[in-house]
């Protein structure tokens, strides 16, 4: 293995690391041959410019690496484009070599930052879309990308070649020191999933992101991990494009709104509630009301439904004082999208103690959704004055999906009895 | 004490409160989709908007300013974590 700058455009080198034996990242991703971080270095008539660094551990090998295109004064910037430890750790020992440079970071980074370099005496330039620094003859521009990976993200342009330094964006953890796309092991797989463990979750945002980037001229696509795209480039971009739609369009257009309902039950007391919800919910225009027993089916499809969902409703039995684990292991997956202002809601049926409905309430709440609606509780086999009561109460979930709910007025001290909604 | 009556446009709930209150006491209680993240401040995860009432929150912290700079956000914006009512009539909703 070399140490060797790689020079991947005119004046522009590699100066990353490579680490074959990694095969955990940040806790959720595997890697089956590692990762590399990927720094740069772009020189101009005028200045120089780093862009990202390397995981601590590696940080020699980075600093051999870029004594062999820059000498530290000649260093006149230095561009994060994001800041989780991956791409930050031989940062402060680069200002201490290169205490002229000036940093270059997105407006959300400053906080992060200070956390990070734990000062709050620090010297900076934030910076938004469109905003470029001049390096002679050379023009980095940049691209604010939000949440791609962190808050802090985004990409730089270097306008002249064409290349982009997409940061985490168009990564993958995936190690071959032959560095490019045309020349590397097949690495498609990594890069597909590497979009599902660290953008699916925040769609959204990848769309805006995209919406910066397709526009551009594109040569070169420089990640921070994985290979070098400088194959057909644009191809990732749109494959990015088509992860980020969802899978298929909603052929009940005249229903818009859709809320799911999940349940399991032993007796087929809560699969009886379930019902009478779903009933309740289709009784309102413009709601496509689905119904599944969660006994039928596996988490992943579940959380592919629920990503495209506007409201998630859970049935569970009390048993042993707990809702049921297939719905703790749904509610324990849904980190890998974003699942936040949905609406949620929570029923079931239960022998004496009944604790299950707002246990599942609370998790709903952590999980950042909305859940306006109390649940229903049936104490065994439900009547039928308490199946009107599920019928009403799926009928209000669907009237807030659609904006129809009516206005009310309570008192604080209400709220802070139990349970804690103050309708029943 | 004194009330303030807060409402969440977006589940159409108005709710009274002493004041003092803060606001995300009241969001997460009622279930409105103003969510949070840290709860101190920091990470802007509870960022709503006032739609009107603004004089009746209290003024924002150091802290609460320099967090919505770095994030951006209008004058109309405030951190549910933060912002607390003092009386009259408010109106919020998520973002
Ligand atoms: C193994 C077992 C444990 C149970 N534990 C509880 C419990 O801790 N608290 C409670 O309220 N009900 C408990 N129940 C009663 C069920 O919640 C009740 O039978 C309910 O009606 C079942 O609804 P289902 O027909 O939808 O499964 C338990 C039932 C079983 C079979
Ligand atoms: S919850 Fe983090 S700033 Fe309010
Ligand atoms: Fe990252
Ligand atoms: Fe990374």
């Amino acid at each position: 293995m070399t140490e060797a700058p790689v020079a991947i455009a005119p004046d522009v080198y590699w100066i990353g690391a490579l680490d074959p034996q990694l095969r955990v990242f940040d806790v959720i991703l595997k890697t089956a041959n590692g990762t590399t971080y990927n720094a740069y270095c772009v020189r101009g008539a005028t200045g120089v410019a780093v862009i990202d660094t390397v995981k601590a551990e590696y940080a020699d090998t980075f600093f051999e690496r870029l004594e062999q295109v820059a000498r530290y004064d000649e260093i006149t910037v230095i561009v994060l484009n994001h800041l989780e430890p991956d791409h930050t750790g031989a940062l402060p020992e680069l200002m201490r070599r290169a205490p002229q440079a000036r940093l270059y970071i997105s407006v959300k980074a400053q906080l992060m930052l200070k956390g990070l370099l734990k000062s709050e005496d620090l010297s900076y330039t934030p910076v938004d879309t469109g905003d470029t620094v001049d390096l002679g003859g050379r023009t980095l521009t940049f691209l604010n990308t939000p949440f791609l990976h962190w808050p802090d993200t985004q990409c730089t342009y270097l306008n002249e070649e064409a290349l982009l330094f997409s940061g985490d964006v168009f990564g993958c953890h995936f190690c071959d020191p032959r560095l490019f796309n045309d020349r590397v092991g097949d690495f498609r797989f990594s890069f597909e999933y590497y979009y599902q463990h660290i953008m699916r979750p925040f769609r959204e945002h990848v769309r805006y992101g995209l919406d910066l980037i397709e526009p551009l001229d594109l040569k070169l696509i420089a990640p921070a991990h994985g290979p070098i795209l400088r194959d057909t480039p644009r191809a990732y971009v749109q494959r990015y494009r088509q992860l980020a739609a969802p899978l298929l369009h909603n052929e009940a257009a005249d229903r818009a709104k859709t809320l799911v309902i999940f349940y399991i039950s032993s007796y087929g007391n809560t699969a009886l509630m379930a019902l009478a919800v779903r009933d309740g919910a289709e009784s309102i225009d413009g709601v496509r009301a689905s119904l599944y027993d969660l006994q039928g089916g596996e988490v992943t499809p579940f959380v592919d439904l629920i990503e495209e969902a506007d409201g998630i409703v859970f049935g569970s039995p009390t048993i042993n004082g707990d809702a049921v684990k297939p719905i703790w292991d749904l509610l324990s997956s849904l980190a890998v999208v974003n699942i936040k202002d949905k609406l949620g809601a929570a029923f079931g049926s239960y022998g004496w103690t009944g604790e299950a409905v707002q246990m599942l309430e609370d998790r709903l709440r952590g999980l950042k959704l909305r859940v306006p609606v109390a649940g229903v509780r049936v104490k065994l086999i439900p009547t039928g004055e308490e199946l009107a009561r599920c019928h009403e109460f799926g009928k209000q979930l669907a009237e807030h999906l659609t904006g129809r709910a009516s206005r009310r007025v309570i008192d604080m001290s209400e709220l802070l009895k139990e349970p804690s909604h103050a309708q029943g | 004490m004194p009330k303030a009556n807060v409402t969440f446009e977006d589940i159409g709930v108005t709710v009274t409160v002493p004041a003092g209150t803060r606001l995300i006491e009241i969001s997460e209680k009622v279930g409105a989709g103003i969510t949070y993240g840290c709860r101190e401040g920091e990470c802007a995860t509870c960022m709503m908007k006032i739609v009107s009432g603004m004089e009746n929150m209290t003024e924002r912290s150091v802290l609460e300013d320099k967090v919505l700079q770095e994030n951006m956000a209008s004058r109309k914006h405030r951190l549910a974590c933060q912002a607390q009512v003092l009386g009259g009539e408010i109106v919020v909703r998520p973002g």
